[in-house]
């Protein structure tokens, strides 16, 4: 079983990265881009009995740091 | 006094501080391991250096936080042994839950590295009883995940017991109300950002890094 771990910055809180990409964007001439948020993406391939609160078990232990940035867990069966 | 200070890999201001520590208490410190599970015996004063833990893998401090050793340091926090984390090793303390809030990428984004001005806003604790109130100190930063932040009650809760121990005296990475160290609770574990390891002797262009080492020893022996 596969899941993948969506982390992203809590709103409100400042990106200096986002704010470098939307800074490139604009320099390649991308007009009409908004704002930027920049998070990580990480996938996990697990024994198929792991539960739900287990892998948000590893997310408030370790995969988030929760006084700055939300996670999404995505479960998937196959791929 | 009997020091210690934690190694990780990655960490590359381990030898400045053992050096700092030496110098100021006539004993070299024990080096530990990341990978140990325990402390020397009665060590009085535990300092967790600056560098880049596992590459700050993750997020900077993230994987040195859960490491063996950093359950040993825990635990010690909780008896009341005074602890240093300086850049990485304030990155440290806020991932294992010692210290409020998180360090962040500067809101510059580039690499900062000179010697700034701080403001000591709390000459009271076991760190700062070498300073005077309100004094302005000299003191190198290099880093690049400096900028502190938290949520409104948490800093509001700092200010007012006086938890705020270092301030900028300039813009240096977009930290909230320009904290650059604070102490826990209890009053025994300190995270700052800027090296009072790199201000020890004259050649280092600052000695103001000194005295936080000498007030330590003064009030811990």
């Amino acid at each position: 079983m596969k899941a993948r771990v969506f982390i992203t910055l809590k709103p409100g809180v400042l990106d200096p990265q986002g704010k470098a990409i939307h800074h490139a964007l604009e320099g390649l001439g991308f007009s009409g881009v908004n704002d930027v948020r920049a998070g990580k993406l990480i996938e996990l391939d697990l024994a198929d009995n792991t539960s739900d609160s287990d892998i948000e078990d590893m997310c408030r232990k370790l995969l988030a740091n929760t006084v700055i940035e939300n996670f999404r867990i995505e479960r998937s069966a196959d791929a | 006094m009997k020091t210690a200070v934690i190694v990780f890999p990655g960490s590359n201001c381990d030898r400045d501080l053992a050096v700092a520590l030496k110098q100021v208490t006539g004993r070299a410190p024990a080096m530990v391991w990341h990978r140990d599970t325990e402390l020397p015996d009665g060590v009085d004063f535990i300092g967790i250096p600056g560098g880049f833990s596992y590459g700050d893998y993750l997020r900077s401090g993230a994987m040195a936080a859960r490491s063996p050793i950093v359950r040993a340091v825990v635990d010690a926090a909780n008896r009341g042994v005074p602890i240093l984390g300086v850049c990485n090793g304030f990155q440290v303390l806020t991932e294992a839950g010692l210290l409020p809030g998180a360090l962040m990428r500067n809101a510059g984004i580039n690499f900062v590295s000179r010697p700034v001005k701080l403001t000591v806003e709390n000459s009271q604790t076991l760190f700062s009883s070498g300073y005077e109130q309100g004094e302005t100190i000299r003191i190198p930063v290099a880093h690049h995940d400096g900028n502190y932040q938290a949520d409104e009650a948490t800093l509001d809760r700092l200010e007012a017991s006086g938890r705020v121990v270092f301030r900028y005296a300039e813009e240096v990475n977009g930290s909230a109300r320009r904290i650059a160290g604070i102490v826990n609770d209890a009053g025994n574990v300190l995270g700052m950002m800027p090296h009072p390891e790199r201000a020890i002797e004259s050649a280092h262009g600052s000695t103001d890094g000194r005295r936080l080492f000498e007030g330590l020893l003064e009030t811990v022996a």
